[in-house]
This record gives C-alpha cells, structure tokens and sequence, in this order.
C-alpha cells in the first residue's frame, strides 16, 4: 500500500538523494526531529543487540540459570522463561538474530526487486512482458504459504537460509512498483545519451536508472526489512524459526506454547512483544519520513 | 471475440498458470524433506514407547501405500491430483484415521465467524473514520489519524498478546481464551453459544481494532488526494451540506478500498493464523500450528492448500470485479 502511493514520488539523482537527508537533518523542523530520535532508537536497538552481550558480559542465551519463570531480581533483570534461560540475555541474542534475518530478507528481496523492475521497465516489450507475468504469478501466491512450505522443506533453518527464505518471497510489491518508475525513467534525454554512446543494458541501469531513484530504493528496503522482521517473528510463533539459535519470535513461540500469558509472567512475552512493535513502528516513521521529503505534497498534512 | 472477452480470457489464464505453480508448490515442497516423512512419524510413535516393533512395520507400510510414497514422482503427483479433484486431502498423520479435509471443516467455520464480521465491520467503521479526519481535519484528525497509525503499525499477533494479557489476565474482564469452555462440545444448545460469545469477544476486538486503524489510515490518503479536487471546492461554494460531500468524497475514494476488502476477505483463512494461536480460538491457525509441532504434513499441506486457493480466488474476483466497475479498465480492454 505505501509502497504504491510512493509512484507519485518525484524521481531524483543520488546527489540530490544526499542532499534531500542533509537538508533534512539540518532544517530543525518537527519533520527532522521524528526522523532523527528514530533514527537514534534504532542504533539503539541495533547496538543493544550487537554490543548489549559483549559490554553487559552476558553472551550464553542458552545458559540454564534458574526455573520455570523466575520474577525479575537483581542478578537477572528480566527473570527467566520457561526452560529457565536469562530472558534479558535472550532479549539481546533475539534482536541481533531478527535484525540480521531482516536485513538479509529486506537486502534479498530489494535486490530481486529493483533487477526485476528496472530490467523490465527498461527493456519493454517480451521481456516485460514475461518478468511481470512472473511477478503476478508470484504476487497472487500469497507468501506465507511458501514460507511455510520452504520452511518444512529444509531440514534445518540457519539465521542465512531464513533470511533467504523470506527474502525469495518477498520481493514482487518492489519489481512492481519500479518497473513503474523505471518506464518513466526510461525516455528520459541523459539515458538516450548513455544509450547512444554504446553502454550496456545493465551499466545504463546502474549508471542511469538507478540513481535517480534511490530515495525510492531506500524505502522499498526500509520496508521490506520492517516487514522481513514481522515475517520472521511469524515464523518462528508458528513453529518454524530458525534452529539453535533465539529471535524475538522464538521467544514468544516458547512464551506462548508455555502459557506464560495466563499465568502472568509478564517478562517471558513482553520484552519481545514490545520490541517487535518499537521496531516495526520506528522503521515505519524513518520510512514515512523519508518519503514525506520526496514527496512535498504530503507535508501539508 | 470481443477485447473485453479477451481481457476475461486472458486474466482467467493467469489465474489458471498461478494455481497450477502453486499446486506444483503445495505437492512438492513438502516431499523435498530430507529423508521420508514417514519415518519420522513411525519414531515418533516408537519413541513413544508401547509399541511394539511388528506393529510399527504395519503401520510403515501402512503409510507408505497410503501416500504413495513407493511410487515414482510423478504418479504420485497424479495421485495427488486425482483425489484434490475428489475433494480428498488424505489422512492426517496425528490424528489417523481422521480425513484431512473434515478437520479443516471443523476449524474452518471458526475463523470465518471470526474474522468475517471483523472484517467488514473494520472496513466500515475504517472507512469512515479516514473520510471524517480528512474532511473534518482538526483534533479529530489528529486524534483518530495518529491512533489508527499507530494501532495499524503494530504487529497484529503483538496486539493480540498485549491484550489478551491486559484484558483478560490482568483485568479478567474476558475468559483468557478458547473458542468456549473448557469441558463443553460444540452443539446448538443456548449454555453452548453463550460461552463461545463469551470467549469471541476478546480475539474478535484484536482483529477489529487493526482493521479499523488499516483502513482509515488507507482511506484518509485517498481522501486527501480528493479534498483538492474540482467538484468538492464546488459543492462547498455551493453550500452543500458536509454530510453529501462527504457521501462523494467517500464514493470516489472506494475503488481501492473495495480492492482491500476482496483481498481482505480472501486472505481470511491465512491472515490470522496467530491470532488464534494467542488465544487458542479453535480455527485454522491452532489447526496449523498443532500440525506443524506435530509433522502432521498431511495436514499443513491441506491448510495451506486452502489459504492459497481462498487468495487466487479473491484477486480473480477483484480483476473481474475491475473490469466492469471501473470504466478506465473497461476502456483500455474494449479499446474505445
């Protein structure tokens, strides 16, 4: 849905992408400001997990440490769950593991999508004709469907194959949406230029097609990285998460099977549950904000 | 042949070329499993204990011919297609000798009672709230825009904990889950529906709740797009009430809106699934998950068979459903 009200976007060259974010981050308006404590939460985030074990020195999350859903106490902030791990070091482990899983999905399926798109918006006719039937085909299956199925297909689910996994299935809304832009794109005087002096297809797209639409890029991966994080989460509470390893949703799967819920252990789901809002809805702003500077028409509101 | 027959045509071959990769998906992926699914459950069942091992063979052989799982791929495939047509979705490995598809027909009324009236009470209710806040503008849209922004923007599963926890563990205003009380079985008795009302309320809020937001969120775009066009600064300058032009705001911001409810209703059978998990409502996604934990493949495939079928069906629709609603398409097809 966003991403198709985004086609409205004005097309802009890399420098001029740069320096939308400069202008931005300097104006000091409401808009900069939304944009810059997000953009501080998430670094947060990010470092929370990545650096959280190495400064806090708690880097077993599969270390057995007390009983079945122990209150929170001094020595472990946030209790235990239900096989007695230290939820707050597993709260660390499972924001790097869903922030990795949704970096390589968003990463993927960006990358699928933006080939795809510009491949066919450029080259016209079978070509675009035969990648868009192709990304129908893929956009009518819905995803969780094969995500499934993919997920019981491989034996055992690395934090890489899950990445892949959503990834693969992920990414048509991206090709759709730039295909669009790209046909648009296409008649433009500097790529008839860069055609007439002999540049290949794929150079010309990443030379010419490309920059002028990366704001739009960034985006589309902000996105699909918010949504590779919610997919994963999805997964692992339906019983197809990554194997040996903790992420947000294995922690509410775990949480959920073991009625921690109902029996008021409120440190068990919590955490994850509001990390996985915080992050959906801090990705959601940066997305939101990012657009609103390429797109004056919504600023108004 | 017309174009507009054609436009038919050719959307109709679409849909057939999309169903058949994702029936080629739903048979195959699950057989690429490393090693045979059967064996599996035969240790399961022998880890089990009190099985002994003459037995065991039985029921390997058992399964094995059940499923085909002798034959080459491709007669199995055949197989498979064979018994979909006739409406057979084999037996379930948990549950033997229980019939896949009459599993699914116990659960599947369940989410339809649920998420249905969600569904099209959050679409209108939605609906209207994004035209009122754009229209009205001020506190309410203030209030009611960043409300449903930020309710829409949370995970659905996240609300769904949240409140479960808050509404019926911390304040028991509501059972904390299932789809009736535990002891009870379905009938038509009065003590029967009154419990099962009792326990819908809570999931069905959750669901309704992120509808509303998704939709007024959706719509509230629209209609600010429209607020600038032509015939609402005229119908203004004339002195038409606000009710009216809200009426045609609303008509002419509904073609993508009526897109989202076809798709809404046909992602229904898949588009909850951990709803109901959180609160162990009796639907397709606790069948789901049951059958995952279980390596019920049987099972999951016919679920997933279904949730898939349910969204190639909705999308035809809205494509037919386009092409006569919307005269733009109708033009393009028809070549006027």
């Amino acid at each position: 849905m966003a991403v198709d009200s985004q086609q409205k976007t004005n097309t802009k060259s890399g420098s001029a992408f740069l320096a939308g974010v400069w202008r931005m981050l300097t104006s000091g308006r409401a808009l900069s400001q939304r944009f810059l404590i997000s953009v501080v939460l998430l670094i947060l985030l990010v470092g929370f997990g990545i650096l959280g074990p190495l400064i806090l020195g708690k880097n077993k999350p599969m270390a057995i440490v007390g009983g079945l859903y122990d209150a929170p106490s001094a020595k472990y902030w946030l209790g235990t769950d239900n096989f007695g791990h230290d939820v707050f070091t597993q709260l660390m482990f499972g924001t790097r593991t869903s922030l990795i899983i949704g970096t390589i999905a968003g990463g993927v399926a960006t990358f699928i999508g933006v080939l795809i798109g510009t491949v066919a918006g450029y080259r016209g006719n079978i070509v675009e004709e035969m990648l868009m039937g192709l990304t129908n085909v893929v956009i009518t299956i819905p995803s969780i469907v094969i995500l499934i199925l993919l997920s019981i297909a491989v034996k055992t689910r690395s934090i890489v194959t899950m990445g892949l996994i959503i990834g693969v299935t992920s990414w048509p809304w991206t090709a759709r949406a730039v295909r669009a832009q790209t046909s648009s794109l296409r008649t433009r005087e500097h790529v008839d230029i860069a055609r007439l002096s002999g540049a290949g297809t794929l150079s010309l797209i990443a030379w010419e097609i490309i920059p002028y639409m990366l704001s739009y890029i960034v985006m589309a991966f902000v996105l699909q990285l918010s949504g590779g994080i919610l997919q994963e989460a999805a997964l692992s509470m339906l019983g197809l998460g990554p194997n040996q390893v903790i992420s947000l949703g294995i922690m509410l799967h775990w949480a959920l099977l073991w009625e921690s819920v109902r029996t008021g252990a409120w440190w068990a789901f919590l955490p994850p549950t509001l990390f996985l809002t915080l992050i959906a809805f801090l990705l959601l702003i940066v997305q939101s904000s990012i657009d609103e500077i390429f797109n004056p028409r919504l600023r108004k509101a | 042949m017309t174009k507009f027959q054609r436009y038919l045509l050719n959307k109709v071959l679409w849909f057939v070329l999309a169903f058949a990769v994702a029936l080629v998906f739903n048979f195959l992926l699950p057989r690429l499993i490393p090693g045979n699914p059967v064996d599996t459950i035969v240790a399961q069942m022998a880890s089990g204990g009190g099985t002994s091992g003459e037995a065991l063979q039985k029921v390997y052989v058992a399964y094995i011919n059940e499923f085909g799982l002798d034959k080459p791929i491709w007669v199995q495939f055949f197989l498979y297609l064979r018994n979909l047509a006739r409406g057979d979705l084999g037996v379930s490995f948990a549950l033997s000798p229980a019939r896949v598809q009459d599993l699914i027909a116990q659960a599947l009324p369940w989410s339809i009672a649920l998420q249905l009236p969600a569904i099209l009470i959050g679409w209108v209710v939605g609906n209207l709230l994004g035209v009122l806040a754009a229209y009205k503008g001020g506190w309410l849209d203030r209030g009611a825009f960043t409300l449903s922004l930020f309710i829409s923007s949370i995970p659905y599963y996240c609300l769904s904990i949240i409140l479960l926890y808050l509404l019926a563990v911390r304040w028991t205003l509501f059972p904390p889950g299932g789809g009736y009380s535990y002891g009870m079985s379905p009938s038509l008795s009065w003590t029967f529906v009154k419990s099962a009302l009792e326990h819908y309320w809570l999931p069905f809020l959750s669901l309704v709740l992120i509808f509303i937001g998704g939709q007024a969120v959706g719509m509230r775009a629209m209609s600010v797009y429209e607020l600038d066009a032509d015939y609402v600064r005229f119908s203004q300058s004339l002195g038409v009430p606000d009710g009216r032009i809200i009426g045609y705001i609303f008509r002419n911001g509904m073609l993508p809106q009526i897109t989202g409810l076809a798709l809404a209703i046909g992602s229904l059978v898949g588009g909850a699934l951990i709803t109901e998990i959180v609160f162990s409502y009796p639907g397709i996604g606790t069948l789901l998950f049951s059958s995952i934990r279980q390596n019920d493949y049987p099972v999951v495939q016919g679920v997933t068979l279904l949730i898939m079928i349910a969204v190639l069906l909705a999308n035809f629709a809205v494509d037919i459903a386009y092409g006569f609603i919307d005269p733009r398409i109708r033009a393009r097809a028809t070549g006027d």
